[in-house]
């Protein structure tokens, strides 16, 4: 998917304090398209976190959450110049990411 | 080590609070929250792309599109619009002049530029981001309209008497609800357009983010609304009435430090 | 294109040369026709002249906007006149009961449905709404309510159900201009926004013993 991700990363002490804005239509499947017919689930699924390339958290999300959303989360044990790695995986297998240094 | 997402802050949409008293610290801590990772930065990202692109029936970027500065100048010109342009003989303002490189830089037809003006959930809309990627390269600079030639003095003029214009069907000007203090429609607080402070904060904060809507709205968007809940026919994007309205509105707001996208309900 | 850019930075100066000394711009009605015929049913869509002629003002709008709504610096005899011919143009309902069905009155308070054109656009066999909880607190079970108008809580209770009382609501809320010239508040009667019979609802909204706003 060619849309944007956007992520910022301030360390707090040995704290990362990291947020990811995310462009996703997030389609619960409730809602009526312009032709009358129900829009089909669209929604990121899987979100995944890795620090210099090793996976911290991943999370398991659903079509609850709302459009374009905004992710933010604390990683213990960052220091500067570390890489971070967020990338999703949707319930139509499209994939993102993006990638930052700590600053 | 797996674990699910636990101190993620979940950002989701959410319709106004029940209670009235609260209602304003609920919106307000919500408002903060949002405006700390404004979605409509990615509109700005995916406006840079689009005015990156080669497009439109010449196949050509809007690179040298000419915002007032010159072609190719965008950082500050945002501030200094609307304006009056000489190859068009009349002011625009920077939709107006948008659509104006669009089409005669691009090559695109102005119906078919405007099909998808306004975006909504089931479309997006390409003029939404290129207008907060222009408006963008302004920001942290104050709004700088100025009223030199003829025609501006002029759509400043327009623009005050028709803000204070009763028409139509409710009897509405748009002082109706933007001349006092401390009003609101509902639970939804109006600025005072007589205000300095009040002017200044929301034209300082135009393409903003629009909740309500899931997308980035802008100034032209903004007229069109309030033109639709005053029951008058739909103007056309980047007339002279709503280029009119836009430089009073600005002018108003001289001195305001931009700072886009900015966030509405 | 470069030389075409320097060739208008020349025209920009001899005309900022030349606006120097012009006077401050004057609009009129017809600066104002031209805007309109140039920003309405162009390229985008097409309206009956009569839909474009939503921009123009009636008599009412035109003597309040002259003053921005200082009633005061209305000359009186323009006003009265203006008054007297606002109220004898107030239709009644045919059966001469102004006060309705106070449920049906919280139904049209709170819808803001009516007369819009564009995308959502309102549908003209649908009944108007009269948008009151826009503007006004009315029933206090509703705390979705606007401040521009002031609070209607009690209205009946303070004022009593009088043949009187009743006229005088249908009047207010059928052209409120008539008691508080140039108010915010729409005509909706005049304007064929409500029609009769939703007014005596929303009379009976605001006098009707059994309605919320008197409890």
């Amino acid at each position: 998917m060619a849309d944007p991700m956007k992520m910022r990363a301030t360390l707090k002490g040995d704290t990362a304090e990291v947020r990811v804005l995310m462009s996703h239509p997030m389609e619960t499947g409730q809602r009526k398209g312009p032709d009358g017919k129900v829009v089909p689930v669209h929604f990121i699924q899987n979100v995944e976190v890795k620090l210099n390339g090793k996976t911290v958290i991943e999370g398991q999300t659903s079509q609850a959450v709302s459009r374009n959303p905004v992710f933010s989360f604390r990683l213990k044990g960052a220091k500067a110049g570390d890489k971070i790695e967020v990338s999703w995986l949707d319930n139509k297998g499209d994939k993102n990411r993006t990638e930052i240094a700590i600053a | 080590m797996r674990a699910v997402v636990c101190s993620a802050a979940l950002w989701l949409a959410l319709a106004p609070p029940v209670a009235a008293q609260s209602t304003e610290a609920e919106v307000e801590k919500y408002r903060k929250m949002i405006a700390e990772d404004n979605p409509g930065e990615l509109w700005e990202i995916k406006g840079e792309k689009l005015f990156m692109q080669k497009r439109g029936s010449k196949n050509v970027s809007l690179e040298q599109c000419d915002f007032g500065m010159g072609p190719g100048v965008l950082k500050g010109a945002y501030a200094r619009l609307p304006r009056y342009f000489a190859d068009a003989d009349r002011v625009m303002d920077m939709e107006a002049r948008l659509l104006h490189c669009m089409k005669t830089l691009q090559g695109f037809d102005h119906k078919a530029a405007l099909k998808t003006k306004f975006g909504n959930l089931n479309r997006e809309s390409d003029l939404e981001a290129l207008a907060t990627y222009i408006a963008a390269q302004s920001n942290q600079m104050p709004i700088d309209v100025r009223l030199e030639h003829a025609k501006e003095k002029e759509a400043y003029k327009i623009g005050e008497t028709i803000f204070y214009r009763r028409m139509s069907k409710m009897d509405f000007a748009c002082a109706s609800c933007h001349a006092d203090q401390g009003k609101r429609i509902r639970l939804q607080d109006l600025y005072n357009a007589t205000n300095k402070t009040e002017i200044d904060r929301v034209m300082s904060g135009w393409p903003a983010y629009r909740v309500s809507n899931s997308t980035v709205r802008t100034m032209q968007h903004r007229l069109f609304d309030c033109g639709w809940q005053m029951r008058l026919p739909n103007v056309e994007y980047g007339s002279d009435w709503t280029v009119a309205l836009h430089t009073f509105l600005s002018v108003s707001a001289n001195g305001a430090k931009i700072g886009v996208p900015g966030m509405r309900r | 294109m470069k030389t075409k850019h320097i060739v208008l930075q020349g025209v920009g100066a001899v005309l900022l040369a030349a606006c120097a000394s012009a006077p401050e711009p004057v609009v009129t009605e017809a600066t104002i026709q031209r805007v309109v015929q140039s920003s309405f049913s162009q390229i985008e869509y097409q309206y009956p002249p009569e839909v474009v002629a939503r921009t123009n003002q009636d008599e009412g709008q035109k003597m309040c906007t002259a003053v921005r709504n200082e009633v005061a610096k209305i000359p009186p005899a323009q006003l009265d006149a203006f008054v007297g011919k606002s109220m004898k143009e107030i239709k009644y309902p045919a059966g001469g009961e102004l006060m309705g069905d106070w449920k049906q009155g919280e139904n049209i308070a709170q819808s803001g449905y009516g007369m819009r054109f564009g995308e959502g656009a309102d549908d003209p066999k649908r009944p108007n709404g009269g948008n009151c909880y826009a503007c006004h607190q009315v029933a206090p079970q509703e705390i979705a309510f606007g401040t521009i108008g002031p609070s209607l809580l009690g209205y009946g209770k303070h004022r009593g159900a009088s043949a009187a009382m009743q006229k005088f609501v249908y009047d207010k809320v059928y052209n409120a201009w008539v008691t508080f010239p140039c108010s915010n508040m729409p005509r909706f009667g005049h304007h064929g926004f409500l029609t009769t019979e939703q007014i005596t609802h929303v009379v009976a909204l605001l006098l009707d013993p059994a309605s919320p706003v008197n409890k």
